[in-house]
């Protein structure tokens, strides 16, 4: 079988006292869709957050056991370089205000320093734009401030932004929980497509869209990983009493 | 296990499930006692009765297509997942089986209607069909105390009530050849008995079908064309 491309194993997180995540082992496979699922509090963020190391950046966050990009350890990584190989996007659409469409989508490499010539930088702007389905919208209004477009647009000009870096994994955090049906399926097809070349990791409170978008599905639960299986699995007969509750609204 | 463990909460959807699963219910037991008065109606060659089943039918249809709405309802609204799911799957199908039933039941009540003159009723007692209306009843009986508990082991026991009319149905052929030969004037009344024992069969047909339901809804197995063997073996057991 295919080695996994991120692999958490026995993977603890704490802030301070409050230990959040509970010896998690998953392992998430090349081009795979994973939905992350749980009720409110039970580590889901923090354990996408650890992803990419932004969970550090809370005052006393430690983090313990081993969590591995492409076998490498996550946590002994350079956290910049980190974050080139691990794209995210949050719950409300953020693009930066004050630069144009065409600056957010290359926002990665201005802010890193790296240069790149004229041409390489108009083929990365299309490129990323067109993965993210915003190209025949916005490939007239390049120059325009990425703040004037609509709340669908601007998410998908994120996911543009952290497309442009190539990422190894995209994390999404309830990336279309602030937008209209229109704008979320569009993202959901958006997902759809990408994962072709992108692994996903979405944490999503829609359960509908989980059983839609992913092949994957894990449920957490007071910090542990109650379930990870296939979404049909999850959907249709799930092994645990505590999952089979909160998809069919039965908990608490 | 499904409904029964929804007793800490219920949610609007719960409520909308056991709604369904009374109206259900109420069509089974329609159902059944369509087939009984069938049963009744033949053996005492009662029109008036057979009249009445035929009459009901469409009382039967009538849940049929309340029921497929409600879960049609259901599905839109709340989309269902998991063990709501498969009992709405299964509810659907279970419909199914019970209207085919009842059609059982009124093809069996017209044949009732038009019984020729002189019908001997002795070809129930030689041809079986008389245990096959037991059997057969007694199956959907069953299996409806096995939805309304969701007791799994009782729609087991269903499968092995089948082999009895399996058996009689097999041998119909040649106890009613055998008795065409000895009574060559009462080729209609064997011929009639014939097409009853071959309904019949098909309640038994029937009610394994709906207890594969409940089985697959509970237990998430589907046990269909799976041998009789497999179908017996419980859960623990496989």
């Amino acid at each position: 079988m295919e080695s996994a491309i991120l692999k958490a194993t026995n993977f603890n997180a704490s802030f301070g006292e409050n230990h959040i995540l509970k010896n998690i082992n998953l392992e998430v496979h090349k081009n795979n869709v994973w939905a992350i699922m749980g009720p409110s509090g039970c580590g889901k963020t923090t354990f996408i957050r650890c992803v990419n190391r932004m969970h550090e950046l809370a005052p006393n966050a430690t983090a313990e056991g081993s969590l591995k990009l492409k076998g490498e350890e996550i946590y002994e990584m350079n956290p910049v370089m980190l974050r080139r190989k691990v794209g995210m996007v949050f719950q409300r659409p953020n693009p930066f205000p004050t630069m144009s469409i065409y600056d957010n989508v290359i926002a990665g490499y201005i802010l890193n320093g790296i240069k790149l010539s004229k041409m390489e930088k108009d083929n990365i702007v299309e490129t990323s734009l067109k993965q993210a389905a915003l190209w025949r919208e916005v490939r007239s209004t390049l120059y325009k401030k990425g703040g004037f477009l609509s709340g669908g647009q601007q998410q998908r000009l994120c996911i543009a932004r952290a497309l442009a870096m190539s990422p190894e994994i995209l994390l999404l955090d309830e990336a279309t929980s602030a937008l209209d049906p229109i704008s979320t399926s569009m993202i959901e097809e958006l997902i759809h497509q990408l994962k072709s070349e992108y692994t996903i990791l979405m944490v999503t409170h829609n359960m509908q869209q989980a059983a839609r978008v992913s092949d994957k599905t894990a449920f957490f639960y007071l910090g542990e990983l109650i379930e990870a299986n296939n979404t049909k699995t999850i959907f249709t007969n799930p092994k645990h009493e505590k999952t089979q509750e909160y998809i069919t609204g039965h908990f608490g | 296990m499904a409904l029964k463990s929804w007793k800490k909460k219920q949610t609007p959807l719960d409520k909308e499930m056991l709604h369904l699963k009374s109206e259900l219910i109420k069509m089974w037991e329609l159902v059944l006692s369509q087939l009984r008065k069938a049963e009744e109606a033949l053996t005492k060659k009662d029109k008036d009765l057979a009249r009445e089943v035929v009459s009901t039918e469409k009382r039967v249809n009538g849940y049929e297509l309340k029921i497929d709405s409600d879960c049609e309802d259901i599905l839109a609204l709340f989309a269902p997942v998991a063990v709501d799911l498969r009992f709405l799957l299964a509810v659907l199908k279970i419909n199914m089986n019970l209207e085919r039933t009842g059609d059982i039941a009124e093809g069996i009540a017209k044949f009732v209607i038009g019984l020729p003159e002189g019908f001997d009723i002795q070809l129930l007692e030689i041809t079986r069909a008389n245990e096959m209306f037991k059997q057969g009843n007694e199956m959907i009986s069953e299996v409806m105390e096995a939805f309304e508990k969701e007791d799994t082991l009782l729609a087991r026991k269903v499968f092995k009530k089948d082999d009895l009319l399996d058996d009689i149905n097999k041998n119909a052929a040649t106890v009613i050849a055998e008795y065409i030969s000895k009574n060559p004037s009462k080729i209609e009344s064997a011929l009639y008995i014939l097409s009853s024992i071959r309904k019949l069969e098909r309640v038994g047909d029937q009610a394994k079908n709906m207890a594969e339901e409940i089985i697959f809804y509970s237990e998430a197995k589907v046990l269909k064309h799976k041998s009789k063997s497999k179908k017996n073996k419980n859960e623990d057991e496989e």
